[in-house]
């Protein structure tokens, strides 16, 4: 039994529906009527009167809060709310050194925030190239965590071998590899119960007639070099200064991001999969930067998640108005590209009959708008996209974000109903 | 510079080309072996650097660009500056001071640091005060600082409260009318500058130098 089958009754009669409409935009086929997501991390807490600290913390206040939320607006697709905001206990369990969040760098009533740093060095490109797994016990997994932080006296695991395999084990007796064995066997207790939690909710949801939209989540393949390897100008530099190594590591990351993303994937039973993109905007890098360095493995890996029987969806941050023909090059009725600043209208006139749409009422609006300029906003979305035959998932630009008054939420879902069903 | 050596001339070319490797080789050359002027070095540097400047406004370069023009001109100038001499390095004539910082609540700076890096190498005196930046910093800042112009950077959509109660912080403290506002930042749009009551706002490092240079009356 997968998660779609859990509802009964009239729940999954609504399920099945709900499912259908998404199902239906990703095939390019005509839903019943407009689909609305509700996507949203610390908007929550605003929601539920909850302090971020709580939202990151407390697994049954978040479950609650988001239930609600849920119940009260009624999406045709919902986010797993309480995986991409209750990590609160496993962070500091791990002693995650990438992100700031609540009571640990900032206030108790602020989102987190990822530390943009060199977490990988130049130099340290032919050794992650040559044994990732390697690298990231020894080199990597101390960095970014703390209970790792032992493991830099790890054998060197290939070329271990008969009597040299036997004594080659000996670093295990090590204190520091002991101490930070017990850490990490700690750690994934906390995030066992974090999934646990997390998973509850997922199913909660699916039983009350709830589908997910992104129930899976990956990166593209420059993105978590980028982001969490050579930091943000670290990786501007290595464009000119390490281009081949880079792009050798490049088509690894493509190799084994779509293996895991698959394997991933299968375990939870969601075929779709988000892919928050954060650097391909136009801004950040050149036509030709972006289709020698950027596109090529990202594609790669799409094509490999298509060919498995997922739907990539990636979330095309900032604006990417000048990608829109190359990222067009996919096959079609696979996928889902929810846009961020990218005017929507340009976007289904570039796209529109090989992907699905998803987005994007702008964060200004939705933060410091009106009620009416919500509305406004939904119908031309629905005039000049789902009219005129776009599958369009409506949704905030990358959900809801965390000041959003309520009432302009209750506006975007009220506007939906009213002008595409 | 049309009285350019050979030298010189490449050394501007290979800058602007983005060739770091034979471009540090020259300025090294001529820095450390032919003892040259490094006034004059540095002065090469800066038209370099308006070239740079110039394709990225025109959409030939984009951020890595301006990044690795950063990096040669912080390479050449850690050799260079050493050498000038005392009395030849008073300060050149600056375009105007900006203050730039991330407003409170907001952690970001990449954004940040290009645009004080570009405002630098466009001839403004720029001081970062950095990220999360509180309220009253930014006021006690401004006072012993005096800047023709406040830059307000945030990247999250929480900065657009930062940067509202940091502009209505300025106006309670009487100072509002003593510079000009920008804000700037991957959510910042029109709406948002009418938010927060900035004075304009820009979606890049190009568009803030354009700024700063229109309000000192300098051609754009």
């Amino acid at each position: 039994m997968t998660i779609h089958d859990l509802a009964q009754g009239a729940e999954k009669v609504a399920y099945d529906a709900r499912r259908q409409r998404i199902l239906d935009c990703i095939a390019l086929k005509q839903p019943d009527r407009m689909p609305v997501a509700l996507y949203a991390t610390f908007w929550l807490a605003k929601y539920g009167g909850l302090t971020c600290k709580e939202l990151m913390y407390d697994y049954d206040k978040t479950a609650a809060v988001a239930t609600r939320a849920v119940e009260e607006f009624e999406p045709d697709a919902i986010a797993p709310f309480v995986q991409v905001t209750a990590a609160g206990k496993s962070l500091e369990a791990i002693g995650f050194k990438q992100l700031q969040w609540p009571g640990h760098g900032v206030g108790d009533n602020q989102p987190f925030q990822y530390l943009d740093r060199e977490y990988m060095k130049a130099d340290e490109y032919d050794d992650f190239l040559f044994d990732p797994t390697g690298y990231y016990l020894r080199t990597y997994l101390p960095r970014v965590a703390s209970a790792f932080e032992g493991f830099e006296d790890l054998p060197i695991f290939p070329g271990l071998h008969y009597f040299r395999l036997v004594a080659g084990i000996r670093p295990f007796a090590k204190p520091s590899v002991r101490a930070a064995l017990e850490k990490v066997i700690a750690a994934a207790e906390e995030v066992d119960r974090f999934v646990g939690h997390a998973v509850a909710f997922n199913e909660g949801m699916a039983k009350k007639g709830y589908p997910l939209i992104n129930g899976a989540i990956a990166v593209s393949p420059y993105d978590f070099i980028a982001d969490y390897f050579r930091g943000a100008t670290g990786m501007m530099k290595d464009l000119f200064r390490h281009k081949d190594k880079l792009l050798a590591l490049l088509d690894k990351a493509s190799e084994f991001l779509t293996r895991q993303t698959i394997a991933t994937a299968k375990i939870s039973g969601q075929e779709i999969v988000m892919i928050p993109i954060h650097w391909a905007p136009d801004a950040f890098m050149s036509g030709k930067q972006f289709e020698t360095f950027w596109w090529p493995p990202f594609r790669k890996m799409m094509m490999g998640m298509i060919d498995a029987g997922l739907v990539p969806m990636p979330l095309w941050e900032a604006d990417c108005t000048k990608r829109l023909e190359t990222i067009r090059d996919i096959p079609a009725g696979k996928c889902i590209y929810w846009f961020e600043r990218t005017d929507m209208v340009k976007a289904f006139e570039v796209l529109g009959d090989v992907v699905a749409l998803r987005g994007n009422l702008s964060p200004s609006l939705m933060t410091t708008g009106t009620p009416q300029e919500v509305d406004a906003a939904v119908k031309h979305l629905v005039d000049r996209v789902w009219a005129k035959g776009g599958k369009l998932i409506l949704d905030g630009a990358f959900g809801l974000p965390d000041e959003t008054p309520v009432a302009n939420v209750r506006a975007m879902f009220d506007a939906a109903r009213r002008y595409a069903g | 510079m049309s009285d350019m050596t050979e030298a010189e001339a490449a050394l501007v070319k290979h800058l602007a080309d983005m060739e770091e490797d034979e471009a540090l080789e020259i300025a090294e050359r001529m820095l450390l072996e032919e003892e040259a002027d490094p006034l004059r070095v540095l002065e090469l540097c800066r038209t370099a650097m308006d070239i740079v400047g110039k394709r990225f406004e025109e959409g030939e370069y984009f951020l890595p660009e301006l990044v690795l023009a950063g990096e040669m001109l912080d390479t050449i100038g850690a050799i260079a500056k050493p050498l000038i001499k005392q009395d030849e390095s008073g300060p050149a004539k600056k375009l105007g001071k900006v203050l730039i910082g991330t407003v409170h609540g907001d952690l970001h700076d990449i954004g940040k640091n290009i645009v004080t890096f570009m405002l630098d190498i466009n001839g403004f005196e720029v001081k970062d005060i950095g990220v999360d930046v509180p309220v009253a910093t930014f006021i006690d800042e401004i006072r012993a600082y005096g800047p023709d112009v406040v830059g307000l950077s945030g990247f999250l959509t929480l900065a657009f409260d930062s940067m509202k109660e940091t502009i209505a912080a300025f106006e309670a403290a009487g100072m509002r009318s003593d510079f000009k506002i920008m804000i700037g930042g991957g959510q910042i749009d029109e709406t948002v500058r009418g938010y927060t009551g900035a004075d304009a706002f820009g979606v890049n490092a190009v568009e803030a130098v354009a700024l700063c240079k229109t309000w000192m009356g300098v051609a754009a």
